[in-house]
C-alpha cells in the first residue's frame, strides 16, 4: 500500500510544481536556519567534562559586603577570589582534588639565541589540578604536592610549546627558560583545549579561539618570582599597596578556584566548612556583615557567568520562529492542496477506503514534501554551518560542527515537522463526505 | 467603489481554517521581522559610533616586554621608544598608553562625586596618557588645557597612583556636571584624593564595545600617567596624513632597532584603526547581517504563502467569480473584492502580530538585558506586512478578475 500512496503522492506533487517547491523551499530555508543556530548554541553550551562536571565546584566568598559591592557597581558577590582567601583555602584543603589558579603571560626565550623571544599564555595552579580537571599527558605529568610546598621551579608545557622549543621529542627533565628563570619540564600535555574554557570562566568567558594554553607553572613559584596576574582584576575598593605584592595584600579579585567533592556528604561537609569560614572570618573582625557563600557546580557556574552568549541565544530564538513560520506556512499549503482534491478523496472513500487510507495517503505526502524539504535543508545547514563564522564570533562559529547527529536531526526535524504541519489538512481531508463530493460532480 | 466587507467576511467563514493559518502566519513574521529591525537597527548604529581619535591616520602598536624588568627600567625603555617613534619620517606622534578607544574591552572606574557617596554617579573609561595623548589621537580640546610635560608621572606594573588632575571627555563632564562648569571640579574615579578636571575633550569612545558599556557610552578620562607596565605597553602612532603605511613599516623596525627584548605579536602586534574598527564590531555587524538574512527569508516566505493560497482560493471559486460577472459585476469589482479579503486578513495578523512582538520584546528585555523596542518599529513592520499581502494578493487576484463570465455556464 506504502508505494501506492508514495505514487499518488508524488503524481499529486508533480500536478503543481510551483506550490510543492514552495513548501520545499519553506521547509528546507526553516530547518536549516534552526539547525545552523542549533549547531552554535549546541557548541558553546556544551558540558565540557560530561562524566565529571557534577562534581567540580566553583566556591565565592562575599568578602566585599553589600555597601563596597554596591560602590564598585557589582550586583552579585564575588566571582573569583583575593589571594588571602586563595591561600587559606589551598592549606585547609577540604576537598578531594583543589586548585586555586591565575592567568600568566610570562615570556619564554628560546635556547637558540638567534630566535626571539615568544610570549606565550597559561595559568599558575596547584599540582592537583592536572588529576582533577583530568588533562590529558603526552609525556610526563603535573608536579606533586612537595614541588608545590617547595615552591619548585617545573612546567608543564602544551604540546604545541613543546614542538616549537624542542621538536617533536619527549623533553622531560629539560630545561626551559621563563622570564629570565630555568624551569624543568615536568610534563607536556597532549593536545588539551576544552570548550568552554570552564577552569578560569571569568577570564576567557570560556571561549579563547584557537589558542590552547602554553604553559602551566606551580602557584606559589609564580607567586613567588612575582610573576603578575595577566587576567582580570576587580576591585571594590582601591588597593593600598602598589604593584604585585600590593595586589595580594588587596581585597582585589584575581584568582580561580575550584574543587573536586565526589558525594553529596562531601558536598554537604565543604559547605559547612565555608560557612565557618566566613563566620570565622567575621568574627576575626575581618567583616561586619552577614556570612554568605555560594558553592554551584561545574553546570551551574557556567550558567551564572553567562558562558553562552545572549547573541547566540537570541539567533536560536529567531530562526525557530522562522521555522515556526514555514510550517505554518506549509500547513495552509497542505491544506489548500489536500481540499481542492476533494472530489478524489470522495471517490476512494465511496469505494470502500476508510478514513485510515485517507490519513496515510496524505501523511505520505506531506512526509514526502518533509524529506524533500530535509534533503535540501541539509545542503542549507552544510553551507550554513560554513559560513556562520561571518555572522557570530568566530571563536565561537568556529566550535560549530557537522556531524552524524546534526545531520540526523535535520532530516528528522523537516519530516516529523511538517508531518504534523501536515496533520490537521489531512484530518480535513479524512472528513470530506463522499455522497456530497460525488452529487456535485 | 464602494468596498464590499459583508460578503467578504461571510465568504471567509467558509475557508476558516485556510484564513486562521494565514493570519498566524502574518502574525509571526511581523512578531520575528519588528525585533530583527529593532536588533538590526541598534548594532548598525554601534557601527557607526565616532570614536573621537582620527582613524585614517593612527595604529597601535601592543608591544610586549620579553623580560621581566623593574619599572624605572620599563620607563626608560618607554621613553627612548616613544623619542625613536616620534623621530620616524613618516610619524607625526606618538604616546604610550594603558589602553585604545575600541580596543574591546580595558579599564574602567565607577566614579563618586564625594568619597563618602556609595552608590557611583556613573562609570568611566580610564586612559592613561602623556602630553602627546590628545595630539596623537587626534582628540578636540575644547575647554581647560593640556597636561603640562611636569605633570606626567611613571605609572608601573598595578601601581596605585592617583593623579591630582585628569582630562574627561565632554560625554563624562556632562554626565556629572549637567550645568557645564566641569572644569576645576573635583571627582573622585575610585580615587581616596579628588582629582581636579583641567580639561576637557570633545568625544573620546570608551575601550569596551559590549552592549553592558552602551549606558556609559562616551565617558573616558584620561590621567597624567606613562605606562610603564613590566608585562607589556600600547603604543599609539599618529602618522601624517597619506603615510599611514610607511609608518606602520618603520615603526616596529626603529623599536626593534632599538632593543630586541619586545614581542610583537605577529597577528594583533601592530593595527590600524580599520582592523581595530572592524574586530571591534565584528559581532555587531554579524547579528545585523544574521537578522536581515532571517527578515529577507521569512517576509519571501510569507509572500509566497499568500500567493499559493489565493491562487488557489481563486482556482476554486472559478465559477462563482463567472456568475458575479455575469450578474454584472466588473473586473475591477473582483480584483477589489481579493484585495479586501487579504486586507481583512492581514488586519486581522498585524493586531495580533504587534502584540506578540510587543510581548517577545519585554521578554527578551527581561531574559537578555536588550532596549525596550520603540514603537516605530511595530509601525514600520505593520506597514510592511500590509503592502506586502496587498503585492502578493495582486497577481492571483488579477487572474481571478480574468475570469470570463461565460465559466459560470460550465460544470466544473
Amino acid at each position: 500500500m506504502f508505494a501506492y500512496y508514495l505514487d499518488l503522492a508524488l503524481r499529486s506533487l508533480r500536478r503543481s510544481p510551483g506550490l510543492t517547491a514552495l513548501m520545499v523551499l519553506a521547509i528546507g530555508f526553516g530547518v536549516a536556519a534552526s539547525m545552523t543556530t542549533w549547531s552554535v548554541f549546541r557548541a558553546v553550551s556544551g558540558d565540557p567534562i560530561p562524566w565529571k562536571s557534577s562534581r567540580l565546584f566553583v566556591p565565592q566568598l562575599d568578602i566585599w559586603g553589600p555597601d563596597s559591592r554596591k560602590k564598585g557597581g557589582y550586583d552579585d558577590i564575588a566571582d573569583a577570589f583575593d589571594y588571602t582567601d586563595a591561600v587559606a583555602l589551598m592549606r585547609d584543603h577540604r576537598g578531594k582534588l583543589q586548585s586555586a589558579m591565575y592567568q600568566v603571560s610570562p615570556s619564554v626565550v628560546p635556547a637558540d639565541a638567534t630566535k626571539h623571544p615568544i610570549n606565550v599564555t597559561g595559568h599558575a595552579v596547584f599540582g592537583e589540578f592536572f588529576p582533577m580537571v583530568e588533562a590529558p599527558f603526552k609525556y610526563g605529568s603535573g608536579w606533586g604536592a612537595q614541588d608545590d610546598a617547595n615552591r619548585a621551579h617545573v612546567v608543564v608545557l602544551s604540546d604545541k610549546l613543546n614542538q616549537k622549543l624542542f621538536g617533536d621529542v619527549n623533553s622531560v627533565g629539560r630545561s626551559v627558560s621563563i622570564e629570565g628563570k630555568d624551569y624543568r619540564v615536568a610534563g607536556v600535555v597532549a593536545k588539551w583545549n576544552p570548550q568552554p574554557r570552564y577552569y578560569d570562566v571569568v577570564n576567557t568567558g570560556g571561549f579563547v579561539g584557537d589558542g590552547a594554553e602554553d604553559v602551566f607553572l606551580p602557584f606559589n613559584t609564580a607567586i613567588d618570582v612575582g610573576m603578575p596576574n595577566n587576567g582580570n582584576t576587580n576591585c571594590s575598593e582601591i588597593p593600598k599597596g602598589s604593584g604585585f605584592v600590593g595586589l595580594q595584600q588587596s581585597t582585589c579579585v584575581w584568582i580561580a578556584y575550584m574543587v573536586e567533592l565526589d558525594s553529596a556528604a562531601d558536598v554537604d561537609s565543604y559547605r559547612n566548612y565555608l560557612d565557618g569560614y566566613m563566620r570565622q572570618q567575621k568574627q576575626a573582625g575581618r567583616f561586619n556583615w552577614a556570612p554568605k557563600y555560594e558553592l554551584r557546580d561545574l553546570p551551574a557556574w557556567l550558567d551564572s557567568e553567562h558562558v553562552v552568549p545572549d547573541d547566540t541565544k537570541v539567533s536560536l530564538l529567531v530562526a525557530l520562529g522562522l521555522l515556526i513560520v514555514c510550517l505554518v506556512n506549509t500547513a495552509g499549503l497542505l491544506l489548500a492542496k489536500f481540499l481542492r482534491r476533494s472530489g478524489e478523496i470522495g471517490v476512494r472513500r465511496a469505494l470502500g477506503a476508510p478514513r485510515a487510507a485517507v490519513y496515510a495517503q496524505f501523511l505520505t505526502e506531506a512526509g514526502i514534501v518533509g524529506a524533500a524539504g530535509g534533503v535540501l535543508g541539509l545542503l542549507l545547514t552544510g553551507a550554513g554551518v560554513a559560513c556562520v563564522g561571518w555572522v557570530l564570533p568566530k571563536d565561537i562559529a568556529a566550535l560549530a560542527r557537522l556531524d552524524v547527529s546534526l545531520l540526523a536531526t535535520t532530516l528528522l526535524l523537516a519530516v516529523v515537522a511538517t508531518v504534523l504541519a501536515g496533520l490537521y489538512p489531512t484530518w480535513r481531508a479524512s472528513r470530506v463526505q463522499p455522497a456530497w463530493q460525488l452529487k456535485s460532480n | 467603489m464602494n468596498l464590499q466587507i459583508r460578503p467578504v467576511l461571510i465568504a471567509l467563514r467558509r475557508h476558516k481554517a485556510g484564513t486562521v493559518l494565514i493570519a498566524l502566519q502574518i502574525a509571526l513574521t511581523l512578531a520575528i521581522v519588528c525585533n530583527a529591525l529593532f536588533i538590526i537597527h541598534q548594532r548598525l548604529a554601534n557601527l557607526s559610533v565616532v570614536s573621537g581619535v582620527d582613524e585614517a591616520d593612527v595604529f597601535v602598536i601592543t608591544n610586549q616586554w620579553a623580560t621581566d624588568s623593574p619599572t624605572p627600567q620599563v620607563d626608560a625603555q618607554v621613553k627612548a621608544d616613544v623619542l625613536a617613534l616620534r623621530q620616524l619620517p613618516a610619524v607625526l606622534d606618538a604616546t604610550p598608553a594603558s589602553g585604545y578607544p575600541l580596543q574591546g574591552g580595558g579599564w574602567d572606574n565607577p566614579v563618586t562625586m564625594t568619597p563618602e557617596q556609595i552608590k557611583p554617579s556613573t562609570d568611566s573609561a580610564v586612559y592613561l596618557g602623556d602630553e602627546h595623548f590628545i595630539d596623537t589621537l587626534g582628540l578636540k580640546l575644547i575647554a581647560g588645557r593640556n597636561f603640562r610635560p611636569d605633570e606626567v608621572t611613571v605609572f608601573g606594573t598595578q601601581q596605585a597612583i592617583y593623579p591630582p588632575t585628569v582630562i574627561v571627555s565632554k560625554a563624562l563632564a556632562d554626565k556629572l556636571f549637567p550645568d557645564g562648569n566641569a572644569l576645576g571640579k573635583g571627582i573622585y574615579p575610585m580615587s581616596p584624593t579628588p582629582t581636579t578636571i583641567i580639561g576637557i575633550v570633545d568625544t573620546l569612545q570608551r575601550q569596551g564595545v559590549d552592549q553592558d558599556s552602551n549606558t556609559y557610552a562616551g565617558q573616558s578620562l584620561i590621567w597624567p600617567l606613562r605606562s610603564a607596565d613590566s608585562r607589556g605597553v600600547f603604543y599609539i602612532v599618529r602618522a601624517r596624513p597619506g603615510q599611514l603605511a610607511d609608518a606602520m613599516r618603520e615603526a616596529p623596525k626603529a623599536l626593534i632597532a632599538l632593543s630586541r627584548q619586545r614581542i610583537f605579536d605577529p597577528q594583533n602586534g601592530i593595527q590600524d584603526y580599520a582592523t581595530i574598527r572592524r574586530k571591534a564590531y565584528d559581532s555587531d555587524r554579524g547579528m545585523a547581517i544574521l537578522m536581515g538574512i532571517i527578515s529577507v527569508v521569512l517576509l519571501a516566505i510569507t509572500a509566497a504563502g499568500i500567493v499559493g493560497l489565493t491562487s488557489f482560493w481563486v482556482g476554486q471559486r472559478r465559477k462563482q467569480i463567472g456568475v458575479r460577472r455575469a450578474l454584472g459585476a466588473r473586473q475591477s469589482d473582483i480584483l477589489v473584492y481579493f484585495l479586501t479579503e487579504n486586507f481583512l486578513i492581514s488586519t486581522a495578523g498585524v493586531v495580533l502580530g504587534a502584540v506578540l512582538a510587543i510581548a517577545f520584546n519585554l521578554w527578551t528585555e527581561t531574559r537578555f538585558a536588550m532596549a525596550p523596542m520603540s514603537m516605530t518599529y511595530v509601525g514600520i513592520g505593520v506597514l510592511v506586512l500590509l503592502l506586502l499581502g496587498q503585492g502578493a494578493t495582486f497577481a492571483p487576484a488579477l487572474r481571478a478578475s480574468r475570469v470570463p463570465p461565460v465559466e459560470a455556464t460550465r460544470s466544473v
